[in-house]
């Protein structure tokens, strides 16, 4: 007897146990599921939405291998034992010796997420008696990418139940969110644990258990000098681009980030209307700080200067703007759904973005609260606009009876 | 003032199968089947017992809201059977057919000079009623009210649809007197919508305003003509009629005969030699398809594959139907199907699916729906293939949380279940589109009325 049989039978055998979604879960992963259609259209599109996720993963996948790289390569770098890399193909960023500390320290990462999230969310899905949804395919996948890299696995553990739990679950699952899940965690992350989500030593391997020895390193990232008038040295536009700078594990290279959203839109999955405006939305906020630094109007002394004062092209490529726009701000659950609130909610991603930037110096990465406080906005944005759609027709009846 | 209408949102499904044009007459079956179903939304009181003799255009039921809404028999011969189900509802109508046809005469008629009742009456009456359907909520059309304006459709454009050009030709004389008919039945127009550059002997009829329509399905929709042409407001009816059955009550005036005899598309890739054959409405599928399908593994539908009826094969050719799809069922497993690339199957993304490389390529579609039913997650998807000025997903959801004043603002006044047949064929959630708007419909013709 061949496995797709063996497995048709024990799928049999289950229907109708609590069980069964947890077997179907696993199964329909092996297996494209023998379910035909009935009455209402007889053939249906190739896509299911287990394609859809896999594609967004895809999406993912280069980011956290460079991530990997990168990790290892931050703290052999950090410690003075290689020279810097210059350029994407730098001979001292593609060596065993980084994927392997990187892969060290980011595996865990993905695995506890993945565990830790799917474990909830099969849970809910045998209480409830409803089939896995595959939305935490790329929450799972988010998630390691937009911690540091020394984050303790029992705190990521934590805030994944969390997340998935009130961030999700709580509001009936895939689907029916307000919060991205992945933002959530996030969040609870940075307010739960504050010292350990900022500051200057989480970015780079190793810099927090040598913090107050003589072995020192600095884990800062460029937005955090930045925030603090000064820069750190020896980081070029080219590093920021192509990525070779600290910060969150799949973050910093804009490089892979920008074919990931070139791979989005060409496939259909990530939109491309939140992906531009949020950009345009950044771009726009960041030209208004370069005109009032020009105008004069901040000394150089305030504390928002140093922020301020970077050209406004510049913030796309510090920070996570990028990952936050092509990733995070597309999640076509808590994004505004109708095309023309997209634009609207993009752009405002993006402008709020950088003010949260550039008038929060504790902590400068304003993306992912700019992104949850879009998501809060997103139902209200788009109820405007299908109002307009409701008027016109209002008024078509209007005309006519007049 | 005539039209010239271009659809580009939408999505034309390309299938084998489609049918040559030549005609061939089908095997005359021995049982007829009216199902009662069919008519969406009626309550059927029968008028005939097991045993009796009809003649074809006698009334077998009239509805139980409407003693004048009279439902004929196709053919003429005895009533074999009754099938009844739960609560005793009736499913079928079994008409044993006799070997030489008898037809009632309602006399012949010059619509011409007929008032607006007289052809109301006189349609009632020889059953030709069920035919014309009205928008809001795409049932038979309540012969109390007065229609803003009437639509017919004179492309259908539909995967592998019958070519009207093709099945309509040579019934000028049958479409000119019930489109004169119709007339006489709304003080606004007629409107005809035919596809452009077509050859369609109802493009040019006096009486009628004319359109054209160009683009992808559903281009021929009536739903979207009258989205585009004259949307309807609250509190508005438009009446809408099939071209095909415009023959046959064009028929009935010239003749004074009911005769529901179609030219059907026998379609799909499992069938051998698609083709067109001429049979009687409520005709067995197997005289239909005789000879001519691999009937191994094989769904067999009266109707197209987006929006018709799954029959048995010892089914029977719907009341309204002038197509026969046959397509494989696909009741197997694929190993990985979820993630490998897709070469064999139609998709709107392009995420490891490469139906946009053979944009003309035709496609063997089996029946299984690819993934399994989920939530609403995407969004966009829906907009890229729906024409009318209307937000498919937000109505779906008003829909299903029986929100019934932001259904009316939505535009559910506006739209039937075919309309959302393409954004139920690319829903990634796998969500049954077309039901979510026929339950939405009726539980507001019965909130709203």
């Amino acid at each position: 007897m061949s496995l797709k049989s063996k497995l048709h039978n024990l799928k049999e055998k289950y229907k109708g146990t609590k069980m069964a979604p947890a077997f179907n879960a696993l199964h329909t992963f092996l297996y494209l599921p023998n379910e035909t259609t009935h009455n209402g259209t007889h053939i249906k599109a190739a896509d299911d939405l287990k394609r859809t996720m896999n594609t967004v993963i895809m999406a993912l996948v280069p980011c956290l291998i460079y991530g990997m790289f990168n990790a290892g390569y931050q703290h052999y770098l950090a410690l003075g034992e290689i020279e810097a890399a210059n350029g994407f193909l730098g001979g001292s960023f593609w060596t065993l010796d980084n994927l392997i500390l990187g892969a060290w320290q980011v595996l865990p990462l993905v695995v506890v997420s993945y565990g830790v999230g799917l474990a909830v969310e099969f849970l809910f899905a045998v209480i409830k008696g409803h089939e896995v949804e595959e939305g935490y395919l790329v929450t799972g996948m988010l998630v390691p990418l937009i911690v540091p890299v020394d984050i303790p696995l029992w705190m990521l553990a934590v805030a994944v139940i969390f997340g998935v739990v009130i961030g999700k679950e709580v509001f009936g699952g895939t689907g029916m969110n307000i919060l991205n899940p992945a933002l959530t965690i996030r969040a609870f992350l940075f307010f739960a644990y504050p010292t350990w989500m900022s500051g200057d030593k989480v970015w780079v391997h190793g810099a927090v258990e040598r913090a107050g020895t003589p072995d020192a390193i600095s884990g800062e990232t460029l937005l955090g000098a930045y925030a603090q008038n000064s820069s750190l040295p020896g980081i070029d536009y080219w590093d920021m681009f192509w990525g070779l700078i600290p910060g969150s594990v799949g973050e910093t290279s804009k490089f892979l980030i920008i074919i990931g959203a070139l791979f989005l839109i060409f496939t259909k999955v990530g939109s491309w209307r939140i992906m531009l405006s949020t950009l345009i939305g950044a771009l726009v906020m960041g030209l208004i700080f370069n005109g009032v630094v020009d105008a004069g109007w901040i000394p150089d002394t305030s504390k928002f200067y140093g922020l301020m004062s970077v050209p406004f092209w510049q913030h796309l490529i510090i920070g996570s703007i990028l990952f936050g726009a092509v990733y995070m701000a597309t999640d076509p659950v808590t994004a505004a759904q109708t095309n023309k609130g997209k634009w609207i909610y993009g752009f405002l991603i993006g402008f709020i973005s950088i003010m949260i930037r550039v008038f929060n110096p504790a902590y400068p990465e304003g993306v992912f609260l700019a992104i949850l406080l879009m998501n809060v906005f997103a139902p209200t944005i788009d109820h405007y606009v299908v109002q307009g759609n409701v008027k016109k027709r209002m008024k078509r009846l209007k005309v006519k009876t007049a | 003032m005539s039209k010239d209408i271009r659809i580009k949102k939408g999505l034309d499904i390309k299938l084998v199968g489609e049918a040559q044009t030549t005609t061939i007459a089908a095997k005359a079956s021995s049982v007829y089947v009216i199902k009662p179903e069919d008519f969406h939304g009626i309550i059927p009181k029968l008028l005939v017992k097991v045993g009796h003799k009809i003649k074809a255009g006698e009334a077998l039921f009239h509805s139980k809201s409407d003693e004048t809404l009279v439902f004929p028999s196709p053919v003429s011969g005895t009533v074999a059977e009754i099938v009844r189900g739960a609560k005793r509802k009736i499913l079928e109508i079994r008409i044993s057919a006799d070997a030489t046809q008898e037809y009632h005469d309602f006399g012949k008629k010059d619509a011409a000079k007929m008032s607006g009742e007289e052809v109301k009456t006189h349609l009632l009456a020889a059953g030709c009623w069920p035919f014309i359907k009205q928008r809001p909520y795409d049932v038979i059309a309540d012969p109390s009210k007065s229609p803003k304006s009437i639509f017919v459709s004179g492309y259908n454009s539909a995967p592998l649809a019958p070519d009207y050009d093709y099945v309509l030709a040579g019934k000028e004389a049958a479409l000119t007197a019930s489109l004169t008919a119709l007339t006489k039945l709304t003080e606004g127009n007629v409107h005809v919508v035919t596809k452009k550059g077509g050859n369609s002997p109802l493009a040019n009829i006096a009486g009628a305003q004319s359109h054209t329509v160009s683009g992808p399905h559903p281009a021929g929709n009536v739903g979207t003509h009258i989205n585009k042409i004259d949307p309807v407001n609250k509190g508005e009816v438009v009446w809408t009629v099939s071209a095909a059955d415009l023959v046959i009550i064009g028929e009935l005036l010239l003749t004074g005969k009911f005769n529901a005899s179609r030219t059907v598309a026998v379609t799909g890739s499992q069938i051998t030699n698609p083709t067109y054959v001429t049979a009687i409405a409520g005709a067995s599928m197997k005289d239909l398809v005789a000879g001519n399908i691999d009937t191994e593994n094989t769904r067999i539908i009266s109707g197209n594959v987006l929006s018709g009826k799954q029959q048995g094969e010892e089914g029977a050719l719907g009341y309204y139907d002038n197509q026969v799809t046959a397509i494989p069922e696909g009741d197997d497993y694929e190993f990985f199907g979820w993630n490998k690339p897709v070469f064999n199957k139609i998709s709107v993304s392009r995420a490891l699916t490469f139906s946009w490389l053979k944009p003309n390529k035709k496609y063997d579609l089996n029946t299984n729906t690819n993934g399994e039913h989920r939530a609403f997650v995407t969004t966009g998807t829906y907009e890229e293939v729906f024409p009318l000025d209307i937000y498919p997903m937000q109505i779906l959801k008003a829909c299903m949380y029986k929100d019934l004043d932001e259904m009316e603002a939505l535009g559910m006044y506006e739209v039937a279940p075919e309309d959302f047949a393409l954004t139920e064929f690319v829903c990634v959630s796998k969500q049954p589109h077309q039901n979510i708007i026929r339950e939405g419909l009726d539980l507001m013709l019965k909130e709203i009325g």
